[in-house]
């Protein structure tokens, strides 16, 4: 292994700009004569609106313009879209209410985009909305999922408020595993919802260029290209070559910002509307009341077993939130990207979920970090462990009973698990936890009239989305493949263009790490071009720990190429035969003899092209490739968490938290740990803090960080990071990809700790400290019930 | 944020002046009227900021009491020798007010003036029976908070300087709201010449109040056991997304109780 | 509008303002520089710490006019030349930062606990210090790390004054 190759832990490139404050994000863009946006937004969860009355605001100092629903309707611009096309159990496709850029008639949510003010400042925007007189007939509300059906109908196209009922697996077969059970471990549980809060608010600068009637949109974007598509093709906003979209430094995402939203694709309509540029930069209020959810599930689950223990069935039934409007992929989450992974790590031969999906008068909700496989782990994680306990059975050793020991794997749900180690990773995540230490750690938090307890989250994920045929014949609009080019320079340095988007991932590290192994180069001579779509042809972005497995798999296999034209050059120049050509740390070498040509002095010639003879070479070293994938890629893991709780207060401190995982090959271990850090700290803070609240009204009483808790350094503990290997075997470098991991273990192995230290089950997430505090006055489960 | 005029005036009487301006208000650290003019929930027309005032800020004993301008930034509180070894709890208090940048702006005499029910100084001011010294007179810390961001100032009356009594003991505890960290529960106790007092904030429905009935099982026995079986009403408790008033009523026992050890 | 005056990385700047100009908007807007961000409006997040005549505020929660004649430090002014301060290099080696949108903020808290609390810092004193900035990405494990190395660093690598 070199010191910057594949497997090292090379510092970040990037870190230079971030930590000399050089970062450049959307909202540190400026274009010459540029107005700003203020968004007036719905005060009401629910309501008509008739009628609105913007002259005020309009001869307000400043003002450039207001726009609202009916100048979008005008400009026949089309609705924000979903593109995924779920079909309910009954066959009838998925029933999508419009999702207009600008409210038209109606509002859906507390925070819905009533019309936007263009001016000078955003302070005068700011004042001029505040007299836009708006009539609204308010209308009742419904936040609650478990109550949407029956309540007030917030779409005409979706009666009940239902979008689709939609299943998968064997009904029959699962219930027959019921039905002859030795026993069933049953449990209700909500998947609390979240707010993503990526540190950078969203942002928008639409720029127009009259002169070439050309649109540029600078976007706090995860997949710019995907954004210019929807932009172009479905909203029909300006056609692709005239239009261009840039995501630059991006702080943070975590799923929030793979959407396309009302505010950017009102900043780059009105900036040709009013030949001027016209910016918006999200408050973090904005953010809390307008950014995509995520999770927001109800859901009863059970667990069948036979008298031996093993696992025979399990069954689902959720309800799941989609909020007020269907987001970009929101339709995916609950379906292909939860149930799909109901096995979890075990062998079970029979599995059955049914998924309700429904309208609220919500913000809308969809991926959120681990998107759909957190809220799967969940549920049979805290199903297994549960099943443990009420049959006595030690819950580590419960898991090894069920876990899938032959490869390849096909569940009952779709997933066909290419390769895993599970009891490895439990082996060593045993280990790290000192798991045999525990009853004497528990023993002494007794004795300070503390409780303690310990609980295992054995995960699995399908992640490297994912194969555009698998996820086409699923309902989804586009294939999931991604793009690379390399362009070698005259001087032997390397541009890489890629269609994957980092806002945290490491990129222009990690990748140039790749080249510098393949073609035997510094990293220092390898620059990453991403998220800018004049630059890159084409891409699908970032997200489902996907830029790895599949983005990097795309470079590697143009570096193949690259690596074939040169030994052709190399073979001109060495005047041998292109199969003498061997290509090793950065060297060609004709074999069998000491003839040899570096890669830089084959990229010179690649362009003098003096001494190719015409047609049969052509100049250049330039090479592009789409990597499609085979199969989606299962990182999968055992993560212990051990907590402590203080019955006086309910205050949970996490003592340790171990993760053993295996996303096969890693490529720098430094960032995959800090991508796993990332993921556990927001794990921890679904299942002890986090959790978005609406009222009765529909009013959102977390909307900010006076009310929704981010958990902060001293939440939470050091973390104990390790990982196995087994090599993914369906991309050329044996990755699985680790971005998602820690927020998909994390959720059930913190409750089942505390669940451990209470003694009883009866606890839902968040377990906030007047939770806990209520839950630790219960009396615990005695060992005979 | 609404536009407003900005003075910094370097005189009390010229500041005074300057708020008989309607709806002129006081700019002291500004980590509460700021964040709440970004919101646009005030709109003084008028700004009149304190810091060009001399004597406005510093920490003195004088006799039997500890001085501290209305100026002082709660960073200077908390890390002030002075403070430390005079009132330890009021020391460690200021240390536990927001967040290091916070308590870099953050003035005492703001806090106060405030009176947030989730705030810490009104429960020292409560439990240490503080006067509270203004450019007209001296209110004592009984009479001047006055419910929910209420407190006996006139308009335009300034803070000056407050002035607490030395205890013999006095310790405070604060649960922390898990998202905002303002106190959920705070309880000051302080052992006085005068007697024990017993101050919780964060939890009254209408501001800081005394806790009558711990203080009587204070008085005659200064541990935690005294208070062992003394319950709070929940009645006039306040309940939110963190915590009912049967919680909150619960944690004011909790607190007192390691308050009174740490002060022990 | 409101003539103010300060001095900002070491010089001497000026400009008419509005009087409610935040001083990050003087900062972001008037100086470009755009290394001190803005994450929160309730003054939580911390992304928008600077130093103001040589402590750590929140320059969301501060005037500009509050701050004429001070002198004021931001985090392109932390590094000499191509010289990285130690704090800065401690994020790099122990990868303290993954988007970068919290970095100038903790960087600038860090660098002030530093000043305030000596260069042998515990664990449990740096994640209490922490309690103003909020990272969405690393859950601080590298963060800590970080500052524990910084303010080690630090008593070796002698700073300029502020
Ligand atoms: C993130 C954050 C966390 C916080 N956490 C806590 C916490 O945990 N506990 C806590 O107690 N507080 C907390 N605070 C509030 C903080 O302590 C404020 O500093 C304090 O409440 C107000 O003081 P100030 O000097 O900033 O006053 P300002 O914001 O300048 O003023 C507040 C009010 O008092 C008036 N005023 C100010 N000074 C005077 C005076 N001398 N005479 C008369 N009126 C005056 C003003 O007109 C204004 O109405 C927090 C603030 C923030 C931003
Ligand atoms: S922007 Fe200043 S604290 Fe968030
Ligand atoms: S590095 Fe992204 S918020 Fe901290």
């Amino acid at each position: 292994m070199s010191a910057t190759g594949l497997g090292a832990s090379v510092k970040r490139k990037e870190d230079i700009r971030f930590i000399t404050g050089k970062g450049r994000y959307v909202d540190d863009i400026n274009r010459p004569g540029q107005a700003h946006a203020y968004f007036l937004r719905s005060p009401h969860a629910h309501a008509t609106i008739d009628k609105i009355d913007a002259s005020a605001a309009l001869a307000s100092p400043g003002v450039a313009a207001v726009f609202t629903g009916q100048d979008i309707a005008d400009d026949k611009l089309g609705g924000l879209i979903c593109g995924w096309m779920i079909h309910s159990k009954d066959g009838s496709p998925m029933k999508a209410g419009a999702h207009p850029v600008l409210a038209q008639g109606k509002v859906r949510y507390v925070g819905d985009h009533v019309a936007v003010v263009i001016a000078d400042t955003l302070s005068q925007a700011r004042d001029a909305a505040e007299k836009i007189v708006v009539d609204y007939g308010v209308l009742p509300a419904v936040a609650d999922p478990a109550k949407a059906v029956g309540g007030p109908n917030i779409h005409d196209a979706a009666p009940d408020n239902t979008v689709y009922n939609w299943h998968l697996g064997d009904k029959a077969a699962t219930d027959a595993a019921f039905a002859s059970a030795a026993h069933v471990t049953k449990l209700d549980l909500v998947n609390n919802r979240l707010i993503p809060n990526p540190m950078e608010p969203r942002a928008a600068v639409g720029d127009y260029d009259s002169g070439t009637d050309t649109i540029t949109l600078y976007t706090t974007s995860q997949n710019p290209h995907v954004a210019r598509l929807v932009l172009s093709a479905f909203i029909g906003l300006a056609p692709e070559h005239k239009f261009r979209v840039i995501a630059p430094d991006v702080g943070g995402g975590f799923g929030s910002k793979i959407f396309i939203y009302a505010e950017e694709t009102v900043c780059a309509w009105a900036a040709r509307k009013i030949d001027r540029p016209v910016k918006w930069t999200s408050d973090r209020t904005e953010a809390f009341l307008s950014d995509a959810h995520g999770r927001d599930h109800v859901t009863h689950a059970e667990v069948a077993l036979d008298a031996a223990g093993k696992v025979t069935g399990l069954r689902v039934h959720t309800i799941a939130n989609m909020g007020a409007y269907l987001s970009t992929f929101a339709s995916s989450v609950p379906t292909y990207l939860y149930a799909t992974l109901l096995s979890g790590q075990y062998n079970i031969p029979a599995i059955y979920a049914e998924v309700d999906a429904v309208y609220t008068t919500t913000a809308p909700v969809d991926a959120y970090r681990g998107a759909g496989r957190p809220e799967a782990s969940f549920v049979v994680e805290r199903l297994i462990e549960m099943a443990a306990r009420e049959t006595g059975r030690d819950p580590a050793e419960f898991r090894r009973q069920n876990f899938i020991t032959q490869f390849p794997h096909q569940t009952p749900v779709i997933m066909a698990y290419d390769i895993g180690n599970f009891a490895g990773a439990l082996d060593k995540a045993l280990e790290h936890a000192d798991y045999k230490g525990l009853p004497a750690r528990k023993a002494a938090s007794a004795a300070k009239g503390k409780l303690r307890g310990a609980g295992f989250s054995a995960f699995i994920e399908a992640c490297g989305i994912a194969p555009s045929a698998a996820v086409g014949s699923l309902g989804a609009g586009v294939g999931l493949w991604e793009s690379a080019e390399v362009r070698v320079n005259p001087i032997g340095t390397v541009e890489i263009l890629t269609g994957s988007h980092s806002h945290g991932q490491s990129h222009e590290t990690t990748f140039a790490q790749l080249v510098s192994e393949r073609l035997g180069i510094s990293i220092d001579n390898v620059s990453i071009v991403h998220g800018d779509t004049d630059k890159v042809q084409m891409g699908m972005g970032t997200y489902g720990s996907r830029s790895g497995a599949v983005g990097m798999s795309a470079i590697s296999k143009a570096l193949d190429k690259i690596e074939a034209k040169a030994k052709k050059v190399a073979g001109h120049v060495l005047e041998a035969a292109e199969s003498d050509i061997e290509f090793k740390d950065g060297k060609f070498t004709v074999k069998g003899t000491d003839k040899a040509i570096d890669f830089a002095s084959v990229a010179l010639q690649a362009y003098v092209a003096h001494k190719f003879n015409g047609q049969e070479l052509e100049p250049g070293l330039k090479e592009s490739a789409f990597w499609d994938p085979t199969n989606f890629t299962f990182p999968a893991g055992v993560h212990i968490c051990e907590v402590e709780i203080d019955p006086d207060t309910g205050i949970v401190t996490v003592e340790r938290y171990t993760a053993v995982d295996d996303f096969g090959k890693l490529i720098n271990p430094m960032v995959v740990h800090g991508q796993v850090h990332g993921g556990i700290a927001q794990g921890i803070g679904q299942a002890l803090m986090e959790g978005a609240k609406y009222d009765e009204d529909g009013q959102l009483v977390t909307a900010s960080y006076m009310d929704y808790t981010m958990p902060r350094a001293d939440s939470l503990p050091s973390f104990t990071v390790d990982t196995i290997e087994t090599a993914c075997p369906s991309n050329p470098l044996g990755i699985k990809g680790c971005g998602e991991a820690g927020a998909i273990a994390s959720p059930p192995a913190v409750i089942n700790a505390i669940t451990d230290a209470l003694g009883h089950e009866d606890i839902a997430m968040p377990a906030t400290p007047v939770a806990v505090w209520r839950a630790a006055q219960k009396r615990p489960r005695l060992a005979a019930e | 944020m609404h536009a407003f005029e900005y003075a910094a005036p370097a005189s009390v009487a010229d500041a005074a002046a300057a708020l008989a301006n309607e709806d002129a208000k006081v700019l002291a650290g500004g980590q509460t009227l700021l964040p709440t003019m970004k919101q646009r929930l005030a709109a003084p027309s008028v700004l009149v900021d304190l810091r060009k005032i001399d004597g406005l800020s510093g920490i003195s004993r004088e006799g039997d009491a500890l001085v501290i301008g209305a100026m002082t930034r709660h960073a200077d509180v908390a890390a002030s020798k002075v403070v430390q070894d005079a009132i330890p709890g009021l020391a460690a208090l200021a240390a536990l007010i927001g967040d290091p940048a916070v308590r870099h702006r953050g003035t005492i005499g703001g806090s106060l003036a405030n009176n947030d029910p989730a705030a810490d100084y009104p429960a020292a001011a409560l439990a240490l029976g503080a006067t509270i010294v203004t450019n007209k007179r001296e209110i004592a810390a009984g009479d001047f908070f006055k419910g929910l961001f209420e407190t006996a100032l006139e308009d335009g009356e300034i803070i000056t300087k407050v002035k607490f009594p030395l205890p013999e003991k006095s310790a405070y505890e604060k649960f922390r709201n898990p998202a905002s960290r303002y106190a959920m529960v705070g309880v000051f106790v302080a052992k006085t010449k005068a007697g024990v007092r017993v101050a919780v904030t964060g939890a009254g429905s209408s501001g800081v109040f005394r806790h009558a009935a711990m203080e009587a099982a204070l008085a005659g026995n200064f541990s935690p056991a005294a208070i062992a079986g003394v319950k709070t009403d929940a009645s006039g408790l306040l309940s939110d997304l963190h915590g009912d008033a049967d919680y909150r009523a619960h944690l004011v026992g909790v607190m007192a109780r390691r308050a009174v050890e740490a002060a022990a | 509008m409101v003539q103010v005056a300060m001095t900002v990385n070491g010089k001497a700047v000026s400009a008419n303002v509005d009087s409610r100009t935040l001083l990050v908007q003087f900062l972001r807007e008037n100086l470009r520089l755009t290394g001190t961000h803005v994450g929160c409006d309730t003054s939580q997040c911390g992304a928008c710490v600077v130093h103001v005549d040589g402590k750590a505020i929140k320059s969301c929660t501060t005037l500009a006019v509050a701050c004429e004649g001070a002198s004021v430090t931001t985090i392109e002014g932390l590094a000499h030349g191509t010289k990285l301060h130690p704090m800065q290099q401690a994020f790099q080696d122990n990868h303290g930062l993954q988007c970068g949108f919290c970095t100038p903020g903790m960087i600038m808290t860090a660098v002030d606990l530093v000043n305030r609390k000596g260069n042998a810092l515990d664990e449990a004193t740096i994640r209490h210090e922490l309690e103003g900035n909020i990272c969405r990405c690393t859950g601080y494990h590298n963060i800590v790390k970080s500052i524990a190395q910084g303010a080690r660093e630090m008593a070796t690598q002698p700073q300029a004054a502020e």
